[in-house]
């Protein structure tokens, strides 16, 4: 694995998946709302993952 | 990857422009949080208790309400008038003058099933005092254009943030927290790890920050261009005192914009329009159409349109920076993830300032310590 995918490769997946959720709760409401939290969730779920997975 | 001499520079740039800007930037999400509950915090106290006279009653024109709150106000000319979307409120701002400075206007929210008035939100409370706090430390202008700059310091500090991030993760694995080291090595790895997954949303919400800061210039410099332009076959004419129907120039705005709803009207004189015209802002129904509203200007002798206007590219960036950094346009939940957002970037904040303290201070921070090596 390259160096910049080891160390960027989540940081840069999560971002977008934030930048989908800031941006899809503005173009409508119902679905896009669902998409909105969905996305804002993720890095939530990463962050409680790693925090219990990769403390040591 | 970046030569030790380059990340050297990168990480004095972390380091100064985030210990510049951290007190401030504390505060601003400490009293951001409330903030994001504003509306809700509101509602508690008492705004949603209010019910209309007659429910289901004819409502009065918007020329009637004018009228009416005009006489509780002798001698006031009208500055706007906005719309409630949720009750059958229309409220009207007033003043000595036109453009009369914002201490001096009065705020009269009116029942248009009544004509009665309708209690104000308390002015004056708490969340007044946070919401002074969090846009201009009570300082006006200057002190909106100084946390501005406060959050141009703090979005170099993540960027160069992320720049001092590799070095430090070359041979620890995404999220890794090395929990049974040194506090400090603890602490950066929490430092690190909650700025990796935070880093996207507190850049947007720093940098619409920004940008909000900027509302009066931007707003100014609209009023200087293109409100301008069409002041122009005016010029030399003494300012238009209301004449047309307010009501009619609703009408005529929609008409102009057919499916937007009307947002507020801006009098002749006043800051969103020209001394001849009203100013009909108009917007759409969703939420990225709800913050671009359009105005309609009207002259206010005739009643006749005089231009649709687009709002110029820094306006529509403005009005669009306002939800991406408020998170009041997802519901409740966006709201939630907002606050604990908003939490896990006053522990970064704290971590880093903290790792600067436990530095000895003379080391640059990301400059690998020995011993944090894993």
């Amino acid at each position: 694995m390259s160096g910049f995918v080891k160390i960027f490769g989540w940081p840069v997946l999560l971002a977008l998946i934030v930048l989908v959720g800031l941006l899809g709760a503005l173009v409508g409401d119902g679905p896009w709302d669902w998409l909105s939290w969905a996305c804002l969730v993720a890095p939530l779920g990463v962050l409680a993952w790693v925090l219990v997975r990769r403390r040591r | 990857m970046l030569r030790p001499a380059t990340i050297r520079v990168w990480s004095l740039v972390h380091k100064w422009t985030s210990l510049i800007c951290t007190l401030f930037l504390l505060m601003l999400c400490v009293t951001g949080l409330p903030l994001i509950f504003e509306h809700e915090i509101n509602d508690l106290t008492g705004h949603d208790r209010w019910r209309p006279a007659n429910p289901g009653g004819p409502l009065m024109t918007y020329d009637q309400v004018l009228e009416t709150a005009l006489q509780r106000q002798p001698g006031h000319s009208p500055i706007f008038m906005s719309f409630d979307t949720d009750r059958p409120v229309v409220n009207v701002t007033s003043g000595p003058t036109a453009d009369a400075v914002e201490a001096k206007m009065h705020f009269a929210p009116i029942d248009r099933t009544s004509g009665e008035g309708v209690p104000p939100t308390p002015a004056g409370g708490v969340m007044d005092f946070i919401l002074q706090l969090h846009t201009d430390m009570f300082l006006g202008l200057a002190g909106m254009l100084f946390l501005g700059a406060m959050g141009l310091l703090f979005t170099a500090s993540i960027i160069s943030g992320v720049v001092v991030y590799a070095p430090f993760m070359r041979r620890l694995p995404f999220g890794a927290v090395r929990a049974s080291r040194s506090p400090k090595i603890k602490w950066l790895d929490y430092h690190n790890v909650l700025g990796a997954v935070t880093f996207a949303w507190v850049l947007v919400v720093g940098v619409t920050g920004v940008i909000n800061t900027l509302a009066v210039p931007i707003t100014d410099s609209w009023k200087a261009t293109a409100l301008k332009d069409l002041a122009a076959p005016y010029q030399g004419k003494a300012m238009t005192t209301r004449r047309a129907s307010v009501d009619a120039a609703v009408r005529t705005a929609q008409a102009a914009m057919p499916g937007m709803q009307v947002q507020f009207v801006a009098f002749p004189g006043s800051g969103y329009s020209t001394d001849h015209h009203y100013a009909v802002f108009l917007h759409g129904t969703t939420p990225l159409t709800q913050h671009l509203a359009r105005p309609a200007l009207i002259d206010a002798e005739t009643g006749v349109l005089t231009a649709v206007q687009d709002m110029p590219l820094l306006s529509k960036t403005l009005s669009l920076s306002q939800p991406l950094h408020f998170g009041d346009y997802g519901g409740l939940p966006l709201k939630f993830l907002w606050a604990i957002l908003d939490l896990l970037t006053i522990v970064v904040l704290s971590s880093g300032v903290y790792l600067w303290l436990a530095s000895g201070r003379r080391r640059a921070v990301a400059i690998e310590p020995a011993e944090a090596r894993s």
